[in-house]
């Protein structure tokens, strides 16, 4: 490197940085690009193996490109190859994963660095101002070069064509370039870490609003809005459909325009300070922050927010897609054979319901694992000591924590019932002859069923809790293992044909399947005695061991 | 019960390593307490064990008569802490931290008293964390400990990201402190500060205690530093008990051991003095003899 040149007195000590971000992301940076890999290419694989023939392929292009609830979640569809169908359904979804991956990665090196005052110890070593943020923007550049060069060689294996697999490949790192460029932006902007992913986040969730209504619009709608947003960019490169090659040079055009705002902006603002103002807070607490309980909720709330928010708007529009399902399923014929002998379209639909509800509670399992791990963290950092140097002992502290998650999980998982019952109710309550009825029954029958998925969640929670208590050092990777293992289960497992004893190992295998499925009360009781039990267990443990 | 913190023989290690080798410790009730010793010595080891984050391996520990580890909580509410890297919620400010921990302790602080510390000690209560300099975090830290009506105040190197004026606020409210008949655990490596303060001392070095006593006694263990200008050059050469002579034609420098003051100022004064200083040592002077070469073995006054 011949960055330690006088003209470049600013970027001193990059290419140290640099190696020292890419050291300090050696795992998580191939995970990101390794998942990301993997979900394209398995969904190129299941559309090879669902619909084989181009006429199968052709008709579900017809129901499922036609669908607007499908086009808001997935964007338009161009052709109908594999290739064609692989990018509608994941494309812009990968791209998203790309994006976030680059957020994190951009502001885990800047802004976080800098808030977590490591950034003045390298400063003050010969290491110019921009320095951290051109290490930063380059170890994005790095995952997302990663990410093209292992979706060249993976996708083509899948049977896709060379040329679209790479203009898929180009399209999803050239979107993780340009958020590069927004998330180097809102790490100069805002004051915090959490601002600074607040509001990279923010351009991503408008990026995605902009073209789900681009796309979903109907003949006369502002169809133009996907143009809007650098993931409608991503499904407008037609990667399988003809490829609009120069579609590319406007990610790299906001990636330019970005970096050289975030440059600009950082060769004028103090370390430490940011452009937009911290709002000043109460400056007393409230009569609600008296206790752990108070604090955990206190802490958990923004984030609990978001996901309950995120989850509303995901399992609204993917809840009114069931109405379309019957028909999209059938046009492969080997499963329009079974769905008929199975009790026709309202037996398909509530497959597809069950399904989705089977998410929330992955979701909401997820959300509580992260909330649970909370206490390792602040176990780490340093925030358990105040805390448990107080009355409140380590029980009240723990039990706060897991309660905080658990209560959490049943908010998301209520949301998600309700918001897809919704979804579902409003578009058949017109009467179509489907036989099911309005908003407010399906509502009703949906949030049951997503609460039926609570005892399996709180097994997941109560798994991260007993990893805490037990193996301290383990817990975070431990409990995110855990609910890896039991998303993959639940997702593949059946596929894969795994034996029952692994399917058995996953509290959602023992979840009723609802609506549709059998409901017994033993395995929901089971699944609390469990819950219970793996909790207690973490919670003793946490009270016996040495804290820190 | 007169004594606040009662430690004999503690022993903890972190895998192969000893952090703490026999350590006794004895604060007594309504005195403030210094408890000194580099980095790594140990300090914050027996305060964690102190406040039941950390099980002890052996020896005893008694906080405010009971057992720090079973009784925690319940002996939480009386003591108030500072930790020595104070870490904070970022996204709560620091007057709801000050109330969350009072409330926490069973205590909520008296809005008077938290309002006068915080003046004191110039804080911006609405702020976030996450906006605080070490400083700040430092002093948020501090108005909870003492707003509290805690027995005990344990705090673990306080001032530390302080400036020179909030220092001596705070050393003016531990003096308070005292007045009220609280008792007071400082540790420190800030030897002004403990020289300042602290009714006692106690020195650790590698995990064990090294002295312990008033400041009084402690000098008197160690020698004297004398600075002198003299009418002329003078003869030392028989005299016993002085060490790290240096002259200067007509300036001496030494230090003595306290017995043998005599001899050498009668000595002085034959030859004429000019000017004269005697003072006791630092505890930067003491400090450095007890780590630096010497390094004697464990020994323990009053």
């Amino acid at each position: 490197m011949t960055l330690h040149t006088p003209g470049h007195a600013g970027l001193a000590g990059t290419a140290v940085i640099t190696r020292l971000a890419l050291r300090r992301d050696r795992i998580m940076l191939p995970a990101w690009v390794y998942l990301i890999t993997a979900g394209l290419a398995s969904t190129a694989y299941t559309f090879r193996k669902l619909y084989p023939t181009a006429a199968a392929r052709a008709a579900f292009a017809v129901t499922g490109g036609g669908n607007p609830a499908l086009r808001f979640l997935y964007g338009r569809l161009y052709g109908s190859s594999t290739g064609a169908l692989t990018a509608w359904r994941y494309g812009i979804w990968a791209a998203i994963f790309g994006a976030l991956m680059t957020i994190f990665i951009v502001i885990r090196h800047t802004r976080a660095e800098e808030e977590a005052g490591r950034q003045e110890l390298l400063g003050s070593a010969v290491v110019g101002r921009q320095a951290a943020l051109t290490a930063g923007l380059l170890a994005a550049a790095t995952a997302n070069l990663a990410l093209i060069v292992l979706l060249c060689l993976a996708l083509p294996l899948t049977g896709l064509p060379a040329a679209g697999s790479v203009a898929l490949a180009l399209a999803i790192a050239a979107s993780g370039l340009a958020f590069a460029g927004v998330a180097a932006v809102a790490a100069q902007l805002a004051s915090g870490a959490r601002g600074a992913r607040g509001l990279a986040f923010g351009v991503l969730g408008a990026a995605f609003v902009l073209r789900a209504i681009g796309d979903s619009a109907g003949p006369g709608g502002p169809a133009w809005l996907s143009w809007a947003s650098p993931l409608g960019w991503v499904e407008l490169t037609r990667p399988f459909g003809g490829p609009r090659w120069w579609v590319l040079a406007l990610f790299l055009g906001l990636a330019a325009a970005g970096t050289g705002v975030a440059y600009a902006l950082a060769a004028r603002r103090d370390y430490g300070a940011g452009l937009l103002p911290d709002r000043p807070g109460r400056p007393a607490a409230s009569r609600w922050l008296r206790g752990p309980l108070g604090l955990a909720w206190r802490l958990q709330r923004g984030t609990l927010g978001g996901w309950a928010g995120g989850v509303a708007c995901v399992f609204a529009v993917s809840g009114a897609a069931a109405k379309g399902i019957g028909s999209l399923l059938g046009s492969s014929t080997a499963l329009r054979d079974e769905f008929t002998r199975l009790g026709g379209q309202t037996a398909i639909t509530s497959a597809y319901l069950a399904a989705l509800i089977g998410l929330a509670g992955l979701a909401a399992a997820g959300y509580a694992t992260a909330a649970v791990v909370q206490l390792r963290a602040a176990e780490t950092g340093g925030l358990a000591e105040p805390l448990l140097a107080t009355a409140a002992g380590r029980l009240r502290w723990g039990l706060s924590q897991l309660a905080v998650a658990v209560a959490g999980a049943t908010v998301l998982l209520a949301v998600a019932g309700l918001a897809a019952g919704l979804g579902y109710g409003l578009r058949t309550g017109t009467g179509t002859g489907t036989g099911t009825g309005a908003a407010g029954p399906q509502a009703a029958r949906l949030l049951g069923a997503a609460l039926a998925q609570l005892p399996a969640a709180a097994v997941v929670a109560a798994a991260a809790m007993a990893l805490v208590g037990l193996w301290p050092g383990g817990a975070v990777a431990g409990a995110w293992t855990v609910l890896g293992a039991v998303v993959a289960i639940d997702l593949f497992g059946q596929a894969l044909g795994l034996s029952h004893w692994l399917l058995d190992v996953s509290p959602f295998t023992h979840a009723p399947r609802l609506p549709g499925g059998p409901v017994s009360a033993a395995p929901l009781l089971w699944l609390t005695v469990a819950a219970v039990a793996l909790g207690a267990v973490g919670l003793a443990a946490l009270r016996r061991r040495d804290l820190g | 019960m007169t004594n606040a913190i009662e430690v004999h023989a503690l022993a903890k290690s972190f895998g192969r390593t000893k952090a703490l080798d026999g350590l006794d410790l004895t604060v007594r009730t309504g005195e403030v307490h210094a408890f000194l010793g580099p980095n790594g010595a140990g300090k914050t080891t027996t305060i964690r064990i102190l406040l039941g984050l950390l099980r002890k391996d052996g020896g005893t520990a008694s906080l405010l008569g009971g057992d720090p580890w079973r009784d925690a909580a319940a002996l939480h509410a009386r003591l108030g802490y500072v930790p020595g890297d104070v870490t904070l919620w970022p996204n709560l400010t620091g007057g709801e931290i000050i109330d969350l921990l009072g409330r926490l302790r069973g205590h909520p602080p008296d809005a008077q008293r938290k309002q006068a510390l915080i003046e004191r000690f110039a804080l911006d209560p609405a702020k976030k964390a996450r906006a605080y300099s070490k400083g700040n975090r430092q002093k948020v830290a501090l108005i909870a400990a003492l707003a509290s009506d805690a027995e005990l105040l344990i705090l673990d190197e306080p001032t530390s990201g302080l400036d020179p004026l909030m220092e001596a606020v705070f050393r003016d409210c531990v003096g308070d402190e005292r007045r009220r008949g609280r008792t007071v655990l400082l540790s420190s490596h800030i030897l002004a500060e403990a020289e300042a303060l602290a009714d006692r001392v106690t020195i650790i070095r590698d995990g064990r205690t090294a002295e312990t006593g008033t400041l009084a006694q402690l000098r008197h263990l160690t020698r004297i530093s004398v600075d002198a200008e003299l009418a002329g050059p003078v003869s030392l050469g028989n005299l016993a008990g002085l060490h790290a002579v240096h002259m200067d034609g007509p300036r001496l420098h030494c230090e003595a051991d306290p017995a043998a003051l005599n001899d050498l100022l009668r000595c002085l004064t034959e030859t004429g003095v000019v000017t004269l200083t005697c003072r006791p040592p630092t505890l930067e002077e003491l400090f450095l003899r007890l780590y630096s070469s010497e390094r004697p073995t464990a020994r323990a006054t009053g």
